[in-house]
């Protein structure tokens, strides 16, 4: 059981929710009562919201919408701003969330990407950046060819941090430098036309700390390394590495506590040389 | 003529690795997800994948061992050529997975890594952390998504799948599906449709499943008049951490590194755990099995910590069912570098460190064995006919099933990280029959227009009336919550046949109130209701499906348990009596398998499942009483064991008299 301020056990606490009907349409705030149990998350507050689909003020209303997946904080799906703060829903407990001065709830959509309804937003624009920086092996068949290239514990123990990226949102709804792209469809328009103008879009804007680790991490592999290059002539181009401002708010943020500005820096140093390489021809 | 294009339903391991074995082969295809793939429920698995290597084959291990060890954990239920086909094929998934990057850890020398798993003696698991499932999966999409940079494969994320579009003589011409912002509805022609949508977890409310994980996919193919195969049979993990929307896995690993389940002996003894001292706590694995120990198969690790729990009134805590999973004898930097991810997940959730204090867990519904009926095609060899198009096509012409929505590989019981080995494999394997089923192809899907616009309509129909449908006052989320009570109740470890009858009949009234559910959004716009209560529906002929199998087969097997068709232990104590008791016990053994030894067929008639028996291929190796080792039943092995050698010296000595 959690207590109020005067030390009163709590029956139900209050959860307020900007909501937003579609793209395009204004915010506007809802509230909730939730009757409290033990070993609540956001996530299930949200399920009894919905199954209530009623506000604290009587109100019929429509169930709030919301992402979510595993809820083990390993798919990235539920990624949220709750009482301030960028993070994922499900491991978000109300036990801890109404410790100390908070007496409620506050659930807000990320603001870096386009809001498709209520909490649930649009992040195309993070798989957008991972197929940039083309982050994969490029192996050469599936048939059976024995095992991989040797990598060594250290090694191995470098890269599987970076590996453990969920593409959740959280490093770049924190970022200064990355801003919100929100392209709108045009009437008629068709999913191509649309697709190809949205990702021209994304594709000039800064690229966001997780691609930029993600480069890294397949740059450190043995046989993605073989492209190596190409991911460093994107990190410098356009929205690349040295739009970073250096503000790193992403490692702080990060769920998973990925050193993403050792990333970020180490990037940063491959593509000074990538260039240098590239003035005396040699790329 | 158009190229063939072909439709793939879920972007798991399955689904994502045949994506990609089909762009390799020059077809291609749209997958169709109801989550970004990077987030599929595959992510979730934790512990690794199994296959026999280097180390393992040195002591004597084989990939025939790998396949008997399945289908001895599976007890005998499953079909064994394509077990044996799989297990040959695992060395060869795990070099291809090390070839794609994924950050499998490594010994000293940089070999790959492996720990042992349950219902094994060797150590066959190669793992990435505690985060295998999710690092496979990445290798995965990683190459999904470099073919889509070249346009072989087109990604509909976000998308529901309706049900599979049958032209006049029930042959699948393509799928419909439904886009979940814009509610679009639309059908997708293609010549080859491929479902791998995972388990039915949310069938029980809660579980270890994902969300998204609620069997919709696979249900909607049964209604269409796809069989399902062995749906009683359903994984009840020994170890999760209960929560309130979810319950959350705690991976065999953790007992692969070493972890003791134990309780104290003292019923709900107060004291911390770490000062109870060793005397006073009760390894019940370790002692029932000393064999396998911590590391039996999960059935019989998951029905003993419920006999601890419930039987013996042993559980750790008096109002909440748990046992202790114990790793703080294990030094920390190694539970960091194998555990990591899981450990973590203890923490964030529960607020206490495992690596300082016993975890408190206890079983939870996490795997379906049963799933889509699929054909294949066997070789002389006793495994499956490479490029077969028969290879996982259900009986429903052009409609394929994969991963763990198929009915193969585990039989009654599915052992440790052979589920990620399953789903990569069937992926990889069912390709080429699918480019060859392509190729003989003389009329194509697109050439079946009208075809498609019908199911279309009919299925814009059925969205539209459900959403205008008033005067229904049942809430879908509360049916749900019934739903996963009634199944939690009755058809997880114990199963008695008076709760499954009753249980069967609250299912068809809970079925019947869905339809009138009243929708608390009746939009056109990212309108998550109407999507639950179409998943929620859906739910019900796989809930009768599990029931109703689960009534009907009056023996146990695996995971299906039923006390009242249990053998008593011998009780006799002279070894004379014992052995005679044991002779009866293979008796009956024998008798059982004539009339058990047999996969559940339901079809679906609109309103119940009907269900026929299919006889198990078992020619590979003849089924044996599943005992691993337990203390007491020694004898019955001994018995067992030579009536098999007594058999085959007797054939020996028939074909010697026929030549």
């Amino acid at each position: 059981m959690i207590k109020d301020a005067y030390d009163q056990t709590i029956s139900s606490f209050t959860v307020r929710i900007e909501r937003q009907d579609g793209p395009g349409s204004p915010s506007y705030w809802e509230t909730f009562d939730v009757t409290y149990e033990s070993d609540m998350n956001v996530i299930s507050v949200l399920q009894r919201i919905a199954a209530m689909s009623e506000t604290a003020t009587g109100e019929k209303t429509t169930p709030v919408a919301w992402s979510c997946g595993c809820l083990e904080e390993v798919c990235g799906s539920c990624t949220m701003v709750i009482n301030g703060k960028v993070r994922q829903s499900c491991s978000a407990l109300v036990d801890n969330l109404l410790d100390g001065t908070d007496q409620e709830l506050v659930l807000q959509p990320m603001s870096k990407f386009p809001v498709v309804r209520d909490l649930v937003v649009d992040r195309q624009r993070i798989f957008r950046s991972l197929q940039r920086v083309e982050a994969w092996v490029p192996v050469d068949t599936y048939y059976d060819m024995g095992p991989g290239p040797k990598v060594s514990r250290a090694q191995q123990e470098i890269n599987y941090p970076l590996s453990e990226c969920m593409s959740c949102g959280c490093c770049m709804e924190a970022c200064p430098q990355y801003t919100k792209v929100e392209v709108v469809r045009a009437d008629g328009e068709s999913d191509a036309d649309y697709d190809k103008r949205v990702n021209e879009a994304y594709d000039t804007q800064f690229i966001g700390p997780q691609a930029i680790s993600q480069a890294m991490l397949f740059n450190s592999h043995p046989t993605g390394a073989q492209i190596a290059e190409e991911r460093l002539e994107l990190l410098s181009g356009p929205g690349g590495v040295q739009v970073c401002g250096n503000a790193q708010n992403c490692v702080t943020v990060c769920p998973k506590e990925i050193p993403l500005t050792t990333s970020i820096a180490r990037a940063g140093r491959a593509v000074t040389v990538h260039k240098f390489k590239k003035w005396f021809g040699k790329s | 003529m158009s190229k063939p294009r072909v439709v793939i339903v879920g972007g798991g391991l399955a689904g994502l690795s045949c994506t990609m074995k089909l762009c390799e082969l020059g077809v291609d295809v749209d997958l169709i997800s109801l989550v970004p793939v990077k987030r599929s429920h595959s992510v979730c698995a934790q512990g690794g994948i199994n296959s026999c290597n280097d180390q393992t084959r040195q002591i004597g291990d084989t990939e025939w061992k790998h396949f008997d060890d399945t289908v001895y954990g599976g007890d005998f239920l499953n079909h064994q050529p394509p077990v044996k086909e799989m297990a040959d094929w695992a060395p060869k998934v795990i070099d291809l997975m090390d070839r794609l990057g994924v950050t499998f850890n490594r010994t000293q020398e940089g070999f790959l890594d492996r720990r042992r798993f349950g219902g094994t003696l060797y150590k066959r698991t190669a793992f990435a952390g505690a985060t295998t499932g999710q690092q496979l999966l990445y290798g995965l999409d990683e190459q999904v998504r470099r073919w889509e940079s070249q346009g072989k494969v087109t990604k509909y994320e976000h998308w529901d799948f309706l049900g599979p579009i049958l032209d006049e003589n029930r042959v699948c011409r393509g799928a419909i599906a439904q886009n979940l912002r814009t509610m679009e509805i639309r059908s997708f022609p293609a010549d080859v449709v491929v479902v791998g949508s995972g388990g039915p977890g949310l069938v029980y409310g809660r579980s270890t499943m994902s969300v998204m994980c609620t069997g919709s996919a696979a249900s909607r193919c049964f209604q269409a008049g796809a069989k399902y195969g062995n749906g009683e049979f359903i994984q009840v993990h020994p170890t999760a951490i209960p929560g309130a929307d979810k319950l959350r896995l705690m991976s065999e690993s953790a007992r692969g590194e070493g972890g003791r389940v134990w309780v104290p002996r003292k019923p709900q003894d107060s004291r911390d755990p770490k000062s109870i001292p060793e005397d006073e706590r009760y390894y019940f694995l370790e002692s029932r099995y000393p064999e396998y120990g911590n590391l039996v198969p999960r059935d019989i690790a998951t029905r003993e910590i419920f006999d601890i729990c419930v039987n013996e009134g042993l559980s750790v805590e008096a109002d909440r069912l748990c046992v202790y999973l114990d790793l703080t004898h294990i030094p920390k930097p190694e539970l960091d570098r194998k555990l990591g991810g899981i450990l973590d997940i203890y923490q964030k959730f529960q607020g206490v460190d495992p690596r300082d204090v016993p975890m408190k867990i206890f079983p939870a519904v996490h795997y379906s064995m049963g799933g889509l009926w699929t054909d294949y095609e066997r070789t002389q060899a006793g495994g499956l006919r490479v490029a077969s198009p028969r290879n996982h096509q259900t009986n429903i012409e052009n409609l394929y099933a994969i991963g763990e929505c198929d009915y193969h590989y585990h039989g009654a019981n599915r052992l440790g990280a052979n589920s990620l080995l399953s789903c990569i494999f069937t992926g990889l394997f069912v390709a080429p029959g699918i480019q060859q089923k392509l190729s003989g192809m003389t009329k194509l899907s697109s050439e079946y227009a009208t075809v498609h616009k019908a199911a279309q309509d009919e299925h814009q129909n059925r969205h539209d009336s459900l959403l205008k449908r008033d005067g229904g006052n049942e809430n879908p989320y509360l049916l749900h919550q019934e739903l996963g009570q009634v199944m939690t109740r009755s058809a997880t470890v114990v199963r008695r046949n008076d709760q499954l009858a009753e249980a069967y009949e609250t299912i068809c009234d809970l079925h019947e109130r869905s339809k009138n559910c009243s929708l608390s959004d009746t939009g056109n716009w990212t309108n998550q209701n109407v999507v639950f209560t179409k998943g929620v529906m859906d739910m019900f002929p796989l809930a009768k499906t599990i029931v109703k199998g689960a009534l009907q087969r009056d023996e146990c097997r695996g995971a299906h348990y039923k006390p009242d068709f249990q053998f008593p232990p011998l009780q006799a104590t002279t070894d004379q009596e014992r052995h005679r008791e044991a002779e009866l016990w293979c008796d009956r053994f024998e008798e059982n398998n004539k009339k058990w030894l047999k996969s559940t067929i339901a079809e679906f008639d609109g309103e119940h499942p009907q269900i026929t028996y299919e006889d198990v291929d078992v020619s590979i190796e003849p089924p044996r009483p599943r005992l691993y080792g337990l203390v007491g039943a020694e004898v019955i092995e001994q018995v067992w064991n030579d009536r098999r050698a007594k058999r085959s010296a007797d054939v020996a000595e028939n074909q010697a008299a026929a030549t």
